[in-house]
């Protein structure tokens, strides 16, 4: 690592600090005694206010020392840390290192607790109220600014309470979510359905969830989802949890399901990205997500978001 | 360098420290100062081991960022607490000082008190002044050692229990105490989970401190280091009650028979014993007025007070008096009246109305903090078709001792509701981040930010309560 574009200027900065701490240690010794007058009442020779003087009273003997120890102190800064020119000091330090540090001395001190639950299955540990107050934490700091704090996301962003799951609601099928992340891609199909075509296909999904629709327009949208949208989202439009193909069938769907939403995303193509987590992390921290995540939708003994209005 | 005076001579920029051997004294001013370090100290001691409602009575748990004192846990939120504590102190260092000059420094402050254990552990070992100067200038020999190594054993035996007792105010005294028995014998029984290193090098590190200040350093500290030492003089104005030499009493001193008439030999009333040099802790000559070197203990008052009375004249020679009262001969009624001068007036009513705020607001205190932040990434969502919602997460603080359930209530806009969870339960001094759903039906407010309200109240204790405003978006 070199912030120089030439050895010369490692080779100017440690010269000058050098010196300058020589310097300091010349002017200390040089200084260290004074010549005086005879006079009684040594004042510094400043009057301020026409009669307000200082008297020059000296300094206590430690204090020098203080002086000379911090010129001791920046010697050895400077044999120890990077601190002349290119030179990385003996002991190797770099701020990079150090956060590294510390980020695995806080991961050894959390590892017994995750480490408790590691090898606990997903459903068990979504009965266990510890595990969801540790999960809800990690929800908050992680995962919640996409996905809500409520966890019912939003837009383009899964809820997850409701039970209905784009690649599974498993366990592990969430864990594997939260894992390795999810992309999803609705190609876009405006230009081969051209603007009527898109409104089509549009009215036929809305006649799959059961919103009112225009049967005409419905009815032309079919035949051609049959021949296009079929491969993906199945003959039902039932989608394929395999492949993360959304089931049109449902009233809320990821974009919207309303007619200027679906023609969006019909014309235009969609393109999800879940990231993954397991780098960020890490196994441990991924386990009781999933855990918490799964007892928002499934659960026994967790609070379970209630729906409705209060 | 050819203009120099002739005179001139070459001595050190810096001095050497000229030890102080100050002689006990004893007296009125004495007794209040072993008084006020009586009083000092024993709180100071002693505090760390009471206990209240089952745990440390007064602890700064800096981890857990938790501060008890007695019956009230204060969270950093609290930090105007400490703000006002400082004012108070400042503005009654201004109030003591305008009246009396160095009060804080000759009675109350530590480095006065501790200089002052320790130099009647000093005293008690190695003898008063004479003696010790005699003992240092004897060559080292069996006697010496035994004395300075007792009076240095006890010093520092003084200094570790006060950095043990310091670091007590901040980690539990009784675990510290567990921990460190341990520590010097092993395997010794004590409860408690083992505590760091730090503790142990926070325990050597202020007694260290103690003992370096309060056994070597002593007055270079005021002299030298403490900035309240320089700026306490900027306080002074000729009605401040200061320790002053009368001199046209005094003089011309010098030293007479015992029955001797003044007045015939044509000398005023300081016999030149050289008492108060002799029991300043300072080193300075009090005769010479007012310095900066003077923290205004009045060991000089009563030492002079003591000479006074045996020559047979009146007290105070050296007394508490202003400079005005030394010029025109004030009576002390006169000086009393000048002490209610309109700085001091000015001072104390400011001081006054400090303390009562502070201590109404601890006492109107509403233990309960709420924080409410919205969800930043989404502005709303629009749920079934029907609604519009938007997400906040409160975080609510429960900073009393005692559970509580509070019920979380929203007001501010037409047809808002809350949507799942309402109410929470919380442990005792415990914070709890709690997402909360507002909704309200579409299309019944415009588009655009609505200001609304949270309401937070404890179900046990309609006082406690807490309001916090945020908004409320529609797209």
């Amino acid at each position: 690592m070199s912030d120089f574009t030439s050895g010369f200027w490692g080779v100017y900065i440690s010269v000058i600090t050098i010196v300058s701490i020589i310097a300091c240690a010349v002017l200390l010794q040089l200084t260290s005694t004074r010549k005086v007058s005879g006079s009684e009442v040594e004042t510094t020779g400043h009057s301020w206010d026409e009669d307000l003087v200082e008297y020059n009273n000296p300094l206590p003997r430690w204090w020098i020392w203080l002086f000379y120890i911090t010129i001791f102190f920046s010697l050895g800064y400077l044999v120890l840390y990077p601190g002349l020119g290119t030179f990385k000091g003996t002991y190797q330090w770099t701020s990079v290192k150090q956060y590294e540090d510390e980020v695995a001395q806080s991961e050894a001190q959390s590892a017994p607790l995750y480490e408790k639950y590691a090898n606990t299955d997903l459903k068990q540990l979504a009965a266990d109220p510890e595990v969801l107050a540790i999960g809800q934490k990690l929800f908050l700091n992680n995962c919640a600014q996409c996905h809500s704090s409520d966890a019912r996301g939003g837009k383009g962003y899964p809820n997850l309470t409701d039970g209905d799951w784009i690649y599974g609601g498993s366990p592990e099928a969430i864990k594997e979510s939260i894992t390795n992340g999810r992309k999803g891609i609705m190609p876009p199909w405006g230009a081969l359905l051209g603007e009527d075509g898109v409104k089509d296909m549009a009215h036929y999904v809305m006649s799959l969830s059961g919103r009112t629709f225009d049967s005409l327009r419905a009815a032309r949208g079919k035949d051609k989802f049959m021949s296009t949208c079929v491969a993906c989202h199945g003959a039902d439009g039932k989608g394929n949890p395999a492949i993360g193909s959304a089931n049109l069938t449902k009233v809320n769907l990821l974009y919207g399901a309303d007619e200027p939403a679906l023609m969006e995303t019909i014309s235009k193509g969609r393109m999800s990205n879940m990231p993954a987590q397991k780098e960020l992390l890490g196994e441990a921290r991924v386990h009781i997500l999933a855990a918490y995540v799964w007892s928002l939708s499934n659960s026994p003994g967790a609070p379970t978001a209630k729906p409705g209005v209060k | 360098m050819s203009n120099e005076h002739p005179a001139a001579i070459e001595q050190p920029l810096y001095e050497i420290r000229q030890e102080i051997y100050s002689r006990a004294v004893s007296g009125w001013f004495a007794r209040w100062r072993w008084a006020l370090v009586i009083v000092t100290q024993a709180v100071y001691y002693g505090l760390p081991w009471l206990t209240w409602n089952g745990r440390q009575a007064v602890l700064f748990d800096l981890v857990a960022r938790k501060f008890y004192i007695f019956g009230i846990v204060f969270w950093p939120q609290d930090f105007i607490y400490l703000t006002g504590l400082l004012v108070v102190s400042a503005l009654s260092l201004f109030l003591f000082t305008a009246v009396a000059g160095r009060l804080w420094c000759g009675y109350a402050c530590p480095q006065t008190v501790y200089t002052e254990i320790f130099m009647w552990i000093e005293r008690k070992v190695e003898g008063d002044r004479w003696a010790r100067m005699r003992l240092d200038q004897q060559d080292m020999s069996g006697r010496k050692l035994g004395l300075k190594a007792a009076k240095h054993g006890l010093w520092l035996s003084l200094s570790l229990w006060t950095g043990f007792t310091f670091v007590g105010y901040f980690t539990p005294i009784q675990e510290l105490a567990g921990e460190i028995g341990r520590l010097v014998v092993p395997g010794a029984a004590g409860a408690g989970p083992a505590l760091g290193p730090w503790e142990i090098f926070w325990v050597l590190f202020y007694g260290f401190a103690t003992y370096g200040n309060a056994g070597w350093m002593r007055e270079q500290v005021c002299k030298y280091m403490c900035p309240y030492a320089r700026f306490q003089s900027a306080m002074f104005d000729p009605d401040t009650l200061v320790i002053t030499y009368d001199p046209e009493r005094g003089e011309p001193r010098g030293p007479r028979a015992r029955n001797a008439d003044p007045t015939a030999l044509g000398l005023g009333h300081c016999v030149a014993c050289g008492v108060c040099v002799q029991v300043c802790p300072t080193g300075i000559d009090i005769r010479n007025g007012l310095q900066y070197e003077c923290i205004g203990c009045a060991a000089c008052i009563d030492g002079c007070n003591q000479v006074m009375a045996r020559a047979g004249y009146p007290k105070g020679l050296i007394r508490y008096t202003t400079e005005n009262a030394l010029q025109q001969k004030l009576t002390p009624r006169q000086i009393m009246v000048r002490a209610f001068r309109p700085r001091v007036l000015v001072y104390t009513a400011i001081l006054w109305s400090i303390i009562i705020a502070i201590g109404f607001a601890l006492y109107s205190r509403i233990p309960l903090k709420v924080d409410v932040i919205r969800d930043r990434a989404s502005l709303s969502r629009e749920v079934d078709g029907r609604w519009v919602e938007n997400i906040y997460r409160l975080q609510i603080a429960n900073t009393q001792e005692v559970p509580h359930r509070f019920l979380i209530r929203a007001s501010g806009a037409q047809t808002l509701q809350m949507s799942g969870e309402d109410a929470v339960e919380l442990p005792g001094a415990t914070t709890r981040m709690v997402p909360v759903r507002l909704r309200i039906d579409k299309g019944s407010l415009a588009a655009g930010a609505h200001k609304i309200e949270f309401e937070v109240t404890a179900a046990d204790d309609a006082a406690i309560v807490a309001r916090e405003r945020s908004v409320f978006l529609v797209r």
